[in-house]
C-alpha cells in the first residue's frame, strides 16, 4: 500500500518538475536567453525520445527471447548520426532554409508543394504512430501495476491509469506545444524537458545495470560468465534479420515523424548536430550496455513465465531494491512521455497543416485577406489535433486490450514510417525525382505494408480473414500476406520490409523516370538538392497582380501585427522604397511565402498566397535559372542578379522619387490657387456683411447682432488660417525652440481628446484608448506633441465614414521607440493618396471639412522635431496614422 | 578549380573524406557477426558483446575526434565549400 | 424689379449674404450647396439667372457650365460664376466653359446687384 501511494506521489512530483522546467524555459526563451536552449547537449539530449518506453522496457524483453539481435535497433541510428555527412547535415540545413514544420511538410514542399503528399504522408504518419502511443501507454499501466501486484493492491481497472496519463500528456503538449506559433516552430520548453526526462531514463537504467552487475552477479567478469551460462550464451542471430533490422531502425530514425521533429525542425545550428554525430551513438551505446545482463539476470532469479518486458521494474524489487524500482519507474515513465508528447506535437501539426487548414480554407467562404486572426484557428486545429491523437492512441489501446499483440507493433511501426524513405532521399539528392514519382513509390509501399504487415499485426481472422493465411486470399496463392510471389520461408517482418521497400523504390524510380514534372517541382527538387550551394536562389511567383496591401493584411494574421509589419518594411527598405508596402516582387513573394509557411506549412502558404497573388505561373525566366546548372554559370548570374537588384533598387528610387516630384509640381501651381482661396473665402463673407451693415438701413438689433458675428467668426477663421501658415513656416525653417517638460503620455491624450472633441460636430467619435499601456512618462515639448494628437483625433472626426466612427488609439514599445497608433474603422485612404496627404492643403478627401489641409503636414515637422516620425500605416482596416517617438525621451512610468 | 589546392584545404578534404568513410566502416564491422552464424564453431555471446561495443566505442571516439579536427581546421584554415 | 436666382455655392455665410442683397431688391432667390445634382437642379427651377460657384463639394463649378451649355434647354441662360482663385487662367477657364460674367471673391454688394440686373437685362 505504501509503495504504491509512494509511487503515485514520486510521479506526480516528477511531472511537477517537468513542468517547471518547460516553463522556466519557455520564459527564458521569451526573453531571449535562449543560449542554454540552444546548446548542442540539450540537442543530442532530446534526440533521445528514440529510446521510448518500447526499447526501455521492451529491449530487455527482446533480449530474452531473441538474444542480442535488440542492438540492430541501436546500432542503425548510431551509423546514419556518424555517418551525419553523409545525409543528415543537408537534411537539417534543408529543414532550416525551407522553414520545414514536419516530415510532410517536407515531402510535400520538395515535391512541388503538393498538398495531396502532404495528405499521404500524414495519414500514414497517424496511422504508424497511434499503435506506437497506445504502447506507450500500455507500458505505464503495466509498470503500475507490478507495484499494485507487490503491495497486493487490486487495481479495479486498468485503463484508468491509460486515460489519465493520456489526459495528462495532452494537457502538457498543449501548454508547452501550442503555446504560440513560432514561425521557427521550436518548442524551448518541450525539448528542454525531454533532455531532463532523457537523463533521467539513461540514470534509471545505468542505476539498474551497475545493480544487477555489480550487486548480484559479481562485477565484470563474473557477469560475462553468467551470461556465458545461460540460454543467451552463444550468438544464435538470424543473419537476415541482423541486416534487415539495422537497416529497418536506420530508415525509421530519419522518418519517424518524432524523430524528424526534434532532428530536423528543432535543430537550430550545425554546432548542435556536430555534437550529436558522436554523443548521441554514446547515449545509445550506454542506453544498450546493461541490456543483456539484466535479461540473464531476470531469468535467471526470476520465476519462469515471468513476463521479461518488466525485468528492469522486476528484477530489482525482488532484490527488495525498492528505491531502485522507483528510480526505473520514472526511466520507464520518462521514456513513455517524452515520446509521446513529441509525437503528438509532430502529429497535430502535419494534420493541422495538411488536413485541417486545407479544408478550413477551402470551407470558410472566406478569401485569405479577409480580417480576422488565422493563428488562432491554426493553434486551435492544432490543439484539437493533439487532443485527438492522443485520444486515438487511448482507444487502439483499449481496444486492443493492451495485449502481447501491442508489443510486436514497435517494429511494425517502423516498417510503415519507412515507406518515406525512398521519396525523402530521392528529394534531397536526386533532381529528376518527381511528384508522380513520389506518390507512387508511397502507395506503392504504403499498400505492401498494410496488406504484408500491418493489417495481419492484428492476428489472423481479425481484419483479414483467415484463410488469406492458409492459401491466399480466393486461393491465390501468389498473394498469400507472408509469402508475395510464391517466395516462402522468410521471415515475415523481413518479408514485409523487403518488398514494401523494393517495390517502393521501383516504383518511386520508375514513376519519376516516365513522368515531367512541373516548373513548380523542378524549382523547388533544385533548391532541396543544392541546398549547400545556392540557397534560395530559385523562385516560386511571377510578378502578378499582387497587392501589396491585401498580402500585409493576410501576413498579419498569420505572423502577428508587428512582425508582420518589420518583415514588410525590411522588405521596402531593401527596395529602396519608403513606407511599409514593397513592390511584390517574386524575391519578395518568395521570402514570404517561406516566412509564412514556418507558420502554416508550405503547401498552405503556398495557396494562400495563390489566393491573393492569383497566377502561379513560373516564368521562363525562372526556368532559365533552373537551367544554369554549371557551377560557373551560377556564379555569374548570381553576380548579375546582385548587379541587376542593385539596378532595379535605384530605379525604384528614381521612379518613387521622380510620381512623388510630378505629384508635389502640380501641387505647387495649385498652391497660389490654395492659399488664394482659403483666404478669399472668409473675406468674401466679411466684405459683404460689412457692406450690409453699413448700408442697409432699418437692420434689427437681431440681424445686426446675428450679421457683425459672422463678420467676427470669418476674422478668427482668417487668423487661424495665418496662424498655421505661420506655424507651418516656422516649423519648416527650423526657428522653433522646444519646450521640453515631463509629462505622461496619458496626460497628453486625455488634453488633446478632450480639445478636439471640444470643436467636433459630426456623429460623436467613439475613442477606444488603454491606459496602462499609456503611462508611460515623457519628456518632450508636450504642447506641440498633443498639438499632433488633436489633428489626428479630428481627422478621423471629420473623415471617418462609418456609420458608428470608432477611433482605437494603441500603444507599445519597441526596443527604441514608443509607437502610438490611431487607428478608425472609416474606408481608409486610397493607396496613391497616402504618401501626398502629409504635403500641405492637401486634404484626405475632396470633401470641405472646415480646415485648410495643413493639419498633417504640421504634424509631420512637429514629430520630426521631437525625434520622431509620422506615418501612415496601410492594411489596419481604416485610415491608421502611426506616431513613432524615440524612446530616449520617455521613461516608464 | 585548381587543380592544387592550398595544403590546408588539402587536409581539410581528406578529413571529410575520412569522416564520410566512418560509417561504411562502421557497418563492415558490425557485419562480421554473419559470419559467426556458421554452425562449426558457436561464438560465445559475451565475446560477441564485447567486439560489439568495442567497436562501437571506437566508432563514437573516431568520430569525436574527426569532428573536433575539422572544427579545428575549418577555424585556422580558409572556408571551403565540401 | 423680380425674377428667379438660383445660386448653387457651399459656404454658408457667402449664401447667406448673397441672398439678402438680392431678396431686398426684390429677386427670388433659390439656394443649392452641392455640386453633383446642381444641373438637374438647375433644369427643374429653370431660374432666370443662374450664380454659380467654381470650387463646390463633388463636382466643378466649370464641369456643371459645360453640361449645361451643351443642354438647348440651357444654353442661353445667364450665368454669373464666382470664383476665389483670382488667378487669370480662372478667368479664361470660365469664359471657355460659357460664362456670361465671371467675379472674383470678394466682392462689392453693388457688383452683384448691377452683374445680376445686367444679365436679366440682356435676356
Amino acid at each position: 500500500m505504501t509503495t504504491i501511494n509512494a509511487l503515485a506521489a514520486i510521479s506526480v512530483a516528477y511531472v511537477l518538475l517537468l513542468f517547471a522546467v518547460a516553463f522556466f524555459a519557455e520564459r527564458a526563451a521569451q526573453r531571449g536567453n535562449a543560449g542554454i536552449l540552444r546548446a548542442p547537449i540539450i540537442y543530442t539530449l532530446s534526440l533521445s525520445i528514440y529510446c521510448t518506453a518500447w526499447t526501455f522496457y521492451g529491449a530487455v524483453g527482446s533480449a530474452a527471447r531473441n538474444g542480442l539481435e535488440y542492438m540492430t535497433i541501436y546500432l542503425g541510428p548510431s551509423l546514419v548520426l556518424i555517418g551525419w555527412w553523409w545525409g543528415l547535415r543537408k537534411l537539417v540545413r534543408i529543414g532550416r532554409s525551407q522553414r520545414i514544420t514536419s516530415i510532410a511538410d517536407l515531402i510535400s514542399s520538395r515535391y512541388g508543394k503538393s498538398n495531396l503528399l502532404g495528405v499521404g504522408v500524414t495519414l500514414l504518419a497517424v496511422v504508424g504512430t497511434t499503435p506506437y502511443i497506445a504502447l506507450q501507454l500500455q507500458s505505464v499501466t503495466l509498470s503500475v501495476e507490478v507495484f499494485a501486484q507487490a503491495d497486493a493492491v487490486n487495481l479495479h481497472n486498468k485503463q484508468f491509469t491509460a486515460f489519465w496519463v493520456a489526459v495528462g500528456l495532452s494537457a502538457f503538449t498543449v501548454i508547452f506545444g501550442t503555446r504560440n506559433l513560432d514561425t521557427n516552430e521550436r518548442h524551448h520548453g518541450v525539448v528542454m524537458a525531454i533532455a531532463l526526462e532523457a537523463i533521467v531514463k539513461l540514470a534509471a537504467l545505468l542505476a539498474v545495470g551497475t545493480f544487477v552487475v555489480w550487486g548480484m552477479s559479481g562485477g565484470i567478469s563474473g557477469t560475462l560468465e553468467r551470461i556465458d551460462q545461460s540460454s543467451l550464451g552463444l550468438w544464435e542471430v538470424q543473419g537476415g534479420r541482423w541486416v534487415g533490422l539495422m537497416m529497418l531502425s536506420s530508415a525509421a530514425f530519419l522518418c519517424l515523424p518524432r524523430m524528424f521533429q526534434v532532428l530536423v525542425v528543432e535543430n537550430d545550428n550545425d554546432p548542435q548536430l556536430r555534437m550529436a554525430a558522436w554523443a548521441f551513438p554514446l547515449y545509445l551505446m550506454l542506453m544498450s550496455l546493461f541490456i543483456v545482463p539484466i535479461a540473464v539476470v531476470g531469468l535467471d532469479v526470476l520465476p519462469a513465465g515471468s513476463n521479461p518486458d518488466l525485468f528492469v521494474l522486476t528484477v530489482p524489487l525482488s532484490q527488495g531494491q525498492n528505491g531502485l524500482a522507483v528510480l526505473s519507474f520514472l526511466g520507464g515513465f520518462s521514456s513513455a512521455t517524452s515520446m509521446v508528447i513529441v509525437a503528438a506535437i509532430a502529429l497535430s501539426t502535419m494534420v493541422s497543416n495538411h488536413i485541417v487548414m486545407p479544408i478550413w480554407l477551402r470551407f470558410s467562404a472566406t478569401t485569405a485577406s479577409v480580417s480576422g486572426d488565422v493563428r488562432q484557428v491554426v493553434l486551435l486545429s492544432r490543439r484539437l489535433s493533439i487532443a485527438g491523437v492522443l485520444l486515438l492512441g487511448y482507444l487502439y489501446y483499449a481496444m486492443s486490450g493492451g495485449g502481447e499483440a501491442l508489443a510486436t507493433i514497435g517494429l511494425v511501426s517502423f516498417t510503415g514510417v519507412a515507406q518515406v524513405l525512398p521519396a525523402l532521399l530521392g528529394g534531397i539528392f536526386w533532381r529528376g525525382a518527381t511528384r508522380t514519382g513520389a506518390l507512387a513509390g508511397l502507395t506503392a509501399g504504403f499498400g505492401i505494408w498494410l496488406y504484408t504487415l500491418y493489417l495481419p499485426s492484428f492476428g489472423p481472422g481479425v481484419v483479414l480473414p483467415e484463410s488469406f493465411f492458409v492459401d491466399g486470399p480466393l486461393g491465390v496463392s501468389w498473394l498469400h500476406p507472408h509469402a508475395l510471389f510464391g517466395i516462402e520461408g522468410l521471415d515475415p517482418l523481413l518479408h514485409a520490409v523487403l518488398w514494401s521497400l523494393s517495390l517502393n523504390t521501383v516504383a518511386f524510380f520508375a514513376a519519376s523516370l516516365m513522368s515531367f514534372p512541373s516548373p513548380l517541382e523542378r524549382l523547388q527538387g533544385a533548391q532541396f538538392v543544392n541546398v549547400q550551394q545556392a540557397p534560395g536562389s530559385a523562385r516560386g511567383w511571377s510578378q502578378g497582380a499582387a497587392q501589396a496591401e491585401d498580402l500585409m493584411v493576410m501576413s498579419q494574421r498569420i505572423l502577428g501585427a508587428t512582425e508582420a509589419q518589420a518583415l514588410f518594411q525590411r522588405a521596402a527598405q531593401d527596395q529602396g522604397l519608403a513606407g511599409y508596402l514593397p513592390e511584390p516582387t517574386p524575391a519578395f513573394l518568395q521570402v514570404l511565402e517561406r516566412e509564412l509557411s514556418g507558420s502554416v506549412g508550405a503547401a498552405t502558404a503556398h495557396a494562400m498566397l495563390g489566393q491573393i497573388v492569383g497566377g502561379m505561373a513560373v516564368s521562363v525566366e525562372d526556368l532559365m535559372a533552373v537551367a544554369d546548372e554549371t557551377a560557373q554559370m551560377m556564379e555569374y548570374s548570381a553576380r548579375l542578379e546582385e548587379q541587376s537588384a542593385e539596378l532595379s533598387r535605384t530605379a525604384a528610387q528614381l521612379r518613387a522619387a521622380n510620381d512623388k516630384l510630378t505629384r508635389l509640381s502640380v501641387q505647387k501651381d495649385a498652391f497660389l490657387s490654395q492659399i488664394s482661396h482659403e483666404l478669399r473665402t472668409p473675406m468674401t463673407s466679411i466684405r459683404a456683411f460689412s457692406e450690409i451693415l453699413r448700408d442697409t438701413d432699418g437692420l434689427t438689433g437681431e440681424e445686426r447682432n446675428k450679421y457683425s458675428s459672422i463678420i467676427h467668426d470669418e476674422a478668427i477663421r482668417l487668423t487661424r488660417l495665418l496662424d498655421d501658415l505661420l506655424d507651418l513656416s516656422v516649423l519648416e525653417n527650423g526657428q522653433v525652440s522646444l519646450n521640453i517638460v515631463q509629462g505622461t503620455l496619458r496626460e497628453v491624450l486625455d488634453r488633446a481628446q478632450a480639445a478636439a472633441s471640444a470643436n467636433e460636430n459630426g456623429p460623436a467619435l467613439d475613442i477606444q484608448r488603454d491606459l496602462t499601456r499609456e503611462s508611460v512618462v515623457l519628456f518632450t515639448d508636450t504642447e506641440r506633441l498633443s498639438q499632433v494628437f488633436i489633428n489626428l483625433i479630428s481627422n478621423a472626426g471629420k473623415y471617418c465614414d462609418a456609420a458608428q466612427p470608432r477611433l482605437e488609439i494603441r500603444v507599445q514599445k519597441t526596443d527604441k521607440d514608443l509607437l502610438v497608433d490611431f487607428i478608425d474603422n472609416g474606408s481608409g485612404v486610397a493607396p496613391d493618396a497616402q504618401d501626398v496627404i502629409f504635403e500641405k492643403f492637401s486634404r484626405v478627401s475632396d470633401q470641405k471639412a472646415g480646415g485648410a489641409g495643413l493639419g498633417l503636414a504640421i504634424c509631420r515637422q512637429i514629430t520630426a522635431r521631437l525625434g520622431g516620425e509620422i506615418s501612415y500605416l496601410p492594411g489596419q482596416g481604416g485610415a491608421a496614422f502611426r506616431v513613432q517617438l524615440p524612446l530616449s525621451m520617455t521613461r516608464a512610468a | 578549380m585548381p587543380l592544387f589546392v592550398e595544403r590546408q584545404t588539402y587536409r581539410r578534404r581528406r578529413l571529410v573524406d575520412a569522416a564520410r568513410a566512418l560509417p561504411v566502416l562502421g557497418l563492415m564491422l558490425w557485419w562480421v557477426p554473419l559470419l559467426w552464424s556458421l554452425p562449426e564453431e558457436p561464438m560465445p555471446a559475451s565475446t560477441a558483446l564485447i567486439y560489439i561495443f568495442l567497436v562501437w566505442a571506437g566508432l563514437v571516439a573516431a568520430a569525436g575526434l574527426l569532428i573536433y579536427a575539422l572544427q579545428a581546421k575549418r577555424n585556422r584554415g580558409p572556408e571551403d565549400a565540401p | 424689379m423680380s425674377g428667379q436666382v438660383l445660386l448653387i455655392e457651399d459656404e454658408p455665410n457667402i449664401i447667406e449674404a448673397i441672398k439678402f442683397i438680392l431678396s431686398r431688391e426684390g429677386w427670388h432667390v433659390h439656394t443649392h450647396s452641392n455640386g453633383v445634382d446642381a444641373a438637374d437642379v438647375v433644369r427643374s427651377r429653370a431660374p432666370d439667372v443662374l450664380i454659380l460657384d467654381v470650387m463646390l463639394p463633388g463636382r466643378s463649378g466649370y464641369d456643371i457650365l459645360r453640361e449645361l451649355r451643351d443642354d438647348p434647354a440651357t444654353a442661353a441662360l445667364p450665368v454669373l460664376m464666382l470664383t476665389a482663385r483670382g488667378q487669370s487662367k480662372d478667368r479664361e477657364m470660365a469664359e471657355r466653359a460659357g460664362a456670361s460674367r465671371f467675379m472674383t471673391k470678394p466682392f462689392s454688394n453693388a457688383e452683384v446687384l448691377d452683374a445680376v440686373r445686367a444679365l436679366t437685362s440682356v435676356a
